[in-house]
């Protein structure tokens, strides 16, 4: 889920893989099928164009969307397809414990966002994250967190982009400035037509896209494998049954295969990485911002948590079933490289091979190419969001006309994606600053929610308070990523054990940086003039009358459908134990 | 939203084309055109089932929600 934390995705890892010849031979029907998506997407986006008119229209789809479709957007925007060829590559790799990115690395956070903050940053009427910050902090904290983000979402778009069109180059041996170029021609021209509403169908359909090419390869897999018992039987006696549970191989450090404890899992990904990324990353919140109601926006991430527990369907299960279908071993994508074997990167496109035939074929490469596009999409329609509203008009043209604002955020997609393509180029001639740039991200996600969580819930927080708070927790970050990178020892302190590996760096990391915000913006703000409350109505817990909801019906509360969430995500935990 | 096309009109299209061309395709092979080599479980003709499947999902989505 996490493109920064994905181990088998490691994008540096990605790139070493052989490009001598391709996984997939397509078929003129696999042809058609891809074409039609791009004729689709094209159409979506001129269609669109004549209802994103306004800022409003244009950045926040007029706030007009149902909470189906901004629910399906919002968990579709995280659902690329570097995610999901990493993560079942990591399923491979580490067995069934990847799927914690999915359900306690994604579930509370996502009921949390849905219940409790949902309603301040609706009611606040801000048009970003970066926006909240800035009702709640002031502009130091906006412009800091804006730039942050801006800066980060192209960079990291245009890393993803050229890493899929490595794989594109490794799955079906197409040239990579063919891919780069159609694909982010394709995406520049919808979003900068559409807007964020262009964009949201498109994630729309590239969720039905995923799922459609995606969910035969588990289901022909299982009468393969003969079912679940078997399956977990044949991986136990394999590869040891620490492959095949969740929770009870997590006690210690070594004896699991992802060299991780359980503190780490509830408390780094489940606490920290997990809140920071679903609760305060622009690209996600943003899908959320433009339901038509408060109640419709409540109930998107609600929705969306429901389909996410679904994913490890279609994404951990297949690596599971390659660990027993498989005839060929797959190996680090640095061995591959040496060796000429396939790595573990290419596990659903292999599992793809094995089971469809023409045309569900080119079903499952569009929906690789469809996640991809979605992915970019929503990276550049956020960028496009918050340089226009957080730094352009925040800082630089307060009170320009509302087309001007429209006319920029066109001009944004198109720069955004221009960036994008140069990244790309620049990191094909310079792979290590990939993973270097992808860490950076890393940096301001946990803080990032420390800032805002204490903003929402806590009065007296204050303006320095919020500055210093994100600014120390993200340096945090930086200052315990730099040492455990020059002397990897280190680790041992940052984790709190000598057999901790990678997985378990990035979990503590976080977990310290959002600890250091906490406490520094805590105590700055105890030595800092707080704002007086009737200035946080709209921003904060207790300072803030909730508009009251009237449901026909208990069961339409989003607060009983979360408790349904919550129930069947604790189940699921339980039953796979 | 405002006299536009739903995106679940365009989610049926989009089924309704592919359902029909994977079906069709599923149908094709049936009739001595198999591929090479044969996909695992090609047997089961998951093609022509998962085909008609998005085609009838396609062609519901389409009606239920096309332009009036």
């Amino acid at each position: 889920m996490f493109p920064i934390f994905a181990p088998a995705a490691s994008l540096t890892a990605l790139l070493a893989a052989p490009l001598q010849q391709s996984l997939v031979r397509l078929h003129g029907v696999d042809i058609a099928v891809i074409a039609i998506y791009f004729a689709i997407v094209i159409y979506i986006g001129f269609y669109l164009k004549r209802a994103s008119n306004t800022s409003e229209e244009f950045f926040m789809a007029g706030r007009e969307m149902t909470a189906w479709i901004a629910g399906l957007s919002f968990v579709s925007a995280n659902l690329g397809s570097l995610e999901l060829m990493g993560w079942a590559g990591s399923a491979y790799q580490y067995g069934i414990l990847a799927t914690h990115w999915y359900w306690i690395g994604a579930i509370p956070a996502m009921l949390f966002l849905g219940i409790i903050m949902m309603p301040f940053y609706y009611i606040s009427k801000t048009h970003s994250v970066p926006g909240y910050l800035h009702l709640r902090y002031g502009d130091g904290t906006r412009a800091l967190s804006a730039v942050c983000f801006a800066a980060m979402t192209v960079l990291m778009s245009g890393i993803n982009m050229y890493a899929m069109a490595v794989v594109m180059k490794v799955v079906l041996g197409w040239n990579l400035n063919f891919s780069i170029w159609v694909s982010s021609v394709t995406v520049a021209v919808y979003v900068a037509l559409g807007g964020l509403r262009s964009a949201i169908f498109n994630e729309v359909l590239q969720f039905l896209l995923i799922w459609l090419g995606a969910l035969l390869i588990p289901i022909l897999g299982l009468i393969e494998a003969g079912g679940w018992t078997n399956l977990k039987a044949q991986i136990s006696q394999r590869m040891g049954s620490e492959y095949v549970h969740l929770w009870s191989t997590t006690g210690h450090f070594t004896s699991n295969p992802m060299g991780i404890h359980w503190t780490g899992i509830v408390f780094g990904l489940g606490l920290v990485i997990s809140f920071g990324y679903w609760t305060t990353d622009f690209l996600v919140v943003q899908r959320v911002l433009s339901a038509h109601s408060l109640r419709a926006a409540r109930m998107s991430p609600i929705i969306g948590a429901g389909f996410k527990m679904l994913v490890p369907f279609i994404v951990i299960l297949p690596g599971l079933l390659a660990l027993s279908v498989l005839p060929v071993h797959l190996v680090p994508a640095n061995v591959a490289a040496v060796t000429g074997q396939p790595s573990y990167n290419e596990v659903l496109p292999l599992m793809m091979v094995r089971y469809l035939g023409p045309g569900l074929l080119g079903l499952g490469v569009t929906a690789l190419i469809a996640g991809f596009m979605s992915g970019m999409a929503g990276n550049v329609s956020a960028f496009a969001t918050v340089w226009t509203y957080d730094i352009y008009g925040a800082f630089m043209n307060k009170k320009a006309s509302d087309s001007h604002y429209v006319a920029m955020g066109r001009w944004c997609t198109f720069i955004g994606v221009l960036i994008s393509v140069g990244t790309a180029y620049i990191v094909q001639h310079a792979a290590s600053i990939m993973d270097y740039v992808q860490a950076l991200f890393s940096f301001f996600i946990a803080p990032l929610f420390g800032t805002v969580i204490l903003g929402m819930l806590w009065k007296r927080a204050t303006k320095a308070g919020g500055f210093w708070g994100l600014l120390a927790g993200t340096c945090t970050a930086i200052g315990l990523w730099v040492w455990v990178d020059r002397d990897p020892s280190a680790l041992r302190y940052v984790a709190l054990s000598p057999d901790a590996k990678a997985m378990a760096a990035d979990m503590y990391r976080a977990l310290w940086s959002w600890i250091v915000c906490v406490v520094v913006t805590i105590l700055v703000s105890l030595m800092t003039k707080p704002r007086p409350v009737a200035e946080l109505e709209g921003l904060v817990y207790g300072a803030t009358k909730l508009p009251e909801e009237h449901d026909d019906h208990w069961y339409q509360k989003p607060i009983v459908w979360a408790g349904a969430i919550a129930v069947v995500f604790v189940a699921l935990n339980i039953i796979f134990w | 939203m405002r006299d536009s096309l739903s995106i679940w009109f365009f989610s049926g299209i989009l089924l309704l084309a592919y359902g029909l061309l994977i079906a069709g395709t599923g149908i094709w092979e049936l009739f001595g055109h198999a591929p090479t080599p044969l996909p695992v479980l090609y047997q089961l003709h998951p093609a022509i089932w998962w085909g008609g499947m998005m085609t009838a999902f396609g062609l519901l989505y389409t009606v239920k929600f096309r332009p009036r």
